[in-house]
């Protein structure tokens, strides 16, 4: 699957590149999944901690599917993508946090 | 190191040895990205819907019951291996000539995609057998909504891996499977970005 069939230098140096990103996400996501695995699994950290930790380590890794796997990259991304995904985490967060909000606030009454 | 070019979409790029789809790409991955941030929304809610439900077990059992951070380790590292080998068959696509490692590397991942479906299912069927199903409370009706939906989802991304896998034996690889492939590409890290999400806070979050 090397780019020699037909590749220039230019091409070589992208092909490297790519592979090189795919590489790192792989190798960061699999860091960012053990982490939190084995934090759990020796309950390394008391409970607040330990969920701060689970969410620090999601966080990031949703990070790196974006940026190694979707190939999200700021800078040079078309602005349509950006802003749409802007937007849609703009309406999660209202959704999520109002659904929450105010479903817990309703069963605190009425409990 | 040459100038990095502009991004026209997301996922892989093609560039310019691909003349056939150029134009054409940017405007059917948005529409297909549109499509993928109205799925994550539909997520977003049943996370919602499942946080709010958690504590709403009837008397049940509760995740850590249920719960088998074993299994769920398994799948997340077969999940997530496939995502990478997907990420291969991307790199075979824009810069082999040749079908044989495209193919490969479609198979490895169907083949995780399929173990990371048999792990979760005997997961399911368990619950099931442990009298937690979705009907047992408030809390497994919002467990078996939003995990199995992402079930579905990749067994949906396998079917449709398949339909490609025959499409490139019988007309090669030409535009429409090009343009095919950076769309199952998308979808398929979606998916293990949801997965990400249900790993972390529904079975980690439910044992820790």
């Amino acid at each position: 699957m090397s780019p020699s069939d037909g590749g220039s230098a230019d091409n070589r140096a992208e092909y490297t590149r790519e592979l090189r990103q795919y590489l790192w996400g792989y190798g960061l996501a699999v860091l960012l999944t053990l982490l939190p695995f084995g934090l759990v699994n020796w309950a390394a950290l008391r409970e607040y901690g330990l969920y701060v930790g689970i969410g620090a380590c999601a966080l990031a890794q949703v990070i790196v599917h974006f940026r190694c796997f979707l190939h999200i990259d700021p800078p040079r991304q078309n602005t349509d993508d950006l802003h749409l995904i802007l937007f849609s985490g703009l309406l999660l967060f209202f959704m999520i946090a109002g659904t929450i909000w105010i479903l817990s606030s309703l069963a605190a009454r009425t409990g | 190191m040459s100038a990095v070019p502009r991004l026209e979409h997301p996922g892989i790029n093609l560039g310019p040895a691909h003349p056939d789809t150029r134009g054409k790409s940017g405007e059917l991955l948005f529409g297909f990205w549109v499509f993928l941030m109205s799925d994550a929304i539909v997520f977003g809610l049943l996370f919602a819907t499942y946080a709010v439900m958690l504590h709403a077990r009837a008397g049940g059992p509760g995740p850590k019951q249920l719960y088998d951070i074993k299994s769920a380790f398994i799948e997340t590292l077969a999940l997530l291996s496939s995502s990478f080998t997907f990420g291969m068959a991307s790199l075979a696509l824009k810069y082999s000539k040749r079908t044989g490692a495209l193919v490969g590397w479609l198979v490895a991942t169907m083949c995780l995609g399929g173990l990371f479906l048999r792990l979760e299912v005997q997961d399911f069927l368990s619950m099931l057998h442990n009298g937690a199903g979705p009907g047992r409370s408030g809390y497994l009706s919002a467990f078996f909504a939003l995990v199995p939906l992402h079930g579905i989802h990749v067994f949906s991304g396998i079917v449709w891996m398949l339909a490609l896998i025959v499409q490139i034996r019988r007309f090669g690889i030409d535009r429409d499977v090009k343009l095919g492939l950076l769309r199952l590409g998308l979808f398929w890290h979606f998916l293990d970005i949801i997965w990400v999400v249900i790993f972390s806070f529904i079975y980690l979050g439910g044992l820790a």
